[in-house]
């Protein structure tokens, strides 16, 4: 999977909690969770999703490794291998 | 009509869910109604027998008015038309999310045993939605039991909110704009905080969430409800209604939740039976409360019968709320960021992780002793999560 793809997985998992959300307009090097207003529970249904569609476990100690849509790519990367 | 909110003067009646001749149970969902704050699903609060529905659907009808009759168990229906549908109390409902979405479909009535009643209800599953496999098309616990473990085993559905429309949100922020002006002008409120340690529940939630698969994890907000419904258990003279010039009491514990909602609206429907969820049990109610509420799927009876209200504001950084207390409601409980703080302690001085709680009350209903002991409690409680 490339690092492309990852991207639009993760877009895809944020814009099913944030479907109002300016993707087009989204700053990667910048907190998702003020540019889209996500709580800690929306964000459990983006690793939720994530899980299901890469089969990827994201323990909670590494939520903070996730912060921006950038950071997400580049963890997800690692883990998958990318 | 029943009146969900004080400031609610009509409603306009979208959709029966039943047809006469057929039996209802009190806290089913009989009809859709549309209001100022959004599409709300009535329950009916007696057992009956539907004798005739008296409003169509379309119709704008006052608050007070019968929508439709009931006839008494066993009466002869033309006979006896007594109850009204849902002659709710005139109580002020937070405001509710407006919507746009379609009304739900019709629904059948659905047989279940009592205790899968019960279970369905602790775990927060709707019966409708569970297929029977025993004898006579009854839901049985078991049924229910596979339906919680195949929805433990699903992502969370994920809802699209309505966009809601510009007259939507200023008719919600004028009902919000009511409901506190009301508070405001009537409750005479007392405010109490403290700082409290969550290492030991922090550290605690880290480990059982390390046992748990991504679908099951907790969040710490569900710790903090548990432990707020049990302590209003300890102090209940926070948890109940100021009406008619005195305090009344509640014996359950219906913990109004304060969900915002995408685009600026807010709404504060409740857990049912707070104090009787486990923390697991919590996390589940509350996740279907939100995911509803964000959907506009909320009942009538939670969005009036919640004992008082938790409004957890930590999410958006800041570390103390100072609540607005939802009017017949005596109680908000408010609960800012976790950050960590120097703390200092048997002599020795830590970095800890400190939660802000606050306590807004009505004077009429406690003093500041009683809402000081309940916040006292509420730390105790997490000092040892195990317990909860």
């Amino acid at each position: 999977m490339t690092r492309d793809e990852i991207r639009r997985e993760v877009i895809d998992a944020l814009s099913r909690v944030a479907p109002e959300g300016q993707y087009d307009r989204l700053k990667p090097d910048r907190p998702l969770r003020d540019q889209l207003d996500i709580d800690s529970y929306d964000f459990l249904n983006v690793i939720v999703h994530l899980h299901a569609t890469l089969g990827i476990d994201i323990p909670e100690a590494d939520y903070g490794k996730l912060s921006t849509l950038d950071a997400t790519v580049a963890y997800l990367a690692a883990k998958l291998g990318a | 009509m029943p009146s969900l909110g004080a400031d609610m003067e009509s409603g306009v009646l979208v959709q029966w869910l039943v047809q006469p001749g057929q039996q209802v149970k009190r806290g089913q969902v009989v009809a859709v109604v549309e209001t100022q704050k959004g599409a709300v699903e009535v329950e009916i609060w007696e057992d009956g027998l539907v004798d005739r529905l008296v409003v169509q659907p379309g119709t704008r009808v006052p608050v007070g008015e019968v929508l439709a009759t009931l006839a008494g168990a066993g009466a002869p229906p033309a006979a006896a038309p007594a109850a009204v549908v849902a002659p709710a109390p005139a109580v002020a409902a937070p405001p509710s999310i407006p919507t746009l979405r379609p009304p739900p479909p019709a629904a059948t009535r659905v047989k279940a045993s009592p205790a899968a009643r019960k279970r369905a209800e602790e775990l927060g599953l709707d019966l409708t939605a569970i297929t029977p496999t025993g004898p006579h098309d009854i839901i049985a616990i078991e049924d229910v039991e596979r339906a919680a473990k195949a929805r433990a085993e699903q992502p969370p559905p994920v809802v699209k909110p309505p966009a809601p429309s510009a007259e939507g949100l200023a008719a919600m922020r004028q009902a919000i704009g009511a409901a506190m002006a009301r508070s405001k002008r009537e409750i005479p409120h007392y405010y109490l905080g403290t700082s409290i340690d969550v290492s030991r529940a922090r550290d605690w939630l880290t480990a059982e969430n390390l046992k748990r698969s991504v679908k099951e994890r907790i969040l710490f907000a569900a710790l903090l409800l548990r432990a707020t419904a049990l302590a209003l258990k300890e102090v209940p003279e926070l948890n109940g209604f100021w009406i008619d010039g005195r305090f009344q009491p509640s014996d359950a514990v219906h913990l109004g939740l304060g969900i915002a909602l995408r685009g600026g609206g807010l709404i504060a429907p409740a857990i049912h039976d707070a104090d009787k969820k486990s923390i697991p049990e919590m996390m589940a109610a509350m996740g279907d409360l939100v995911q509803r509420a964000r959907a506009g799927s909320v009942r009538s009876s939670e969005l009036t019968d919640a004992t008082v209200t938790v409004t957890n504001l930590g999410e958006q950084g800041i570390e103390t709320v100072y609540g607005v207390i939802y009017p017949p409601q005596v109680a908000l409980v408010g609960f800012g960021k976790i950050v960590e703080r120097p703390w200092a302690e048997a002599g020795g001085l830590y970095v800890r992780p400190v939660l802000h709680a606050t306590l807004s009350a009505d004077h009429r209903a406690s003093v500041g002793h009683r809402g000081a002991l309940f916040l006292a409690a509420l730390d105790r409680l997490l000092q040892e999560p195990e317990k909860l």
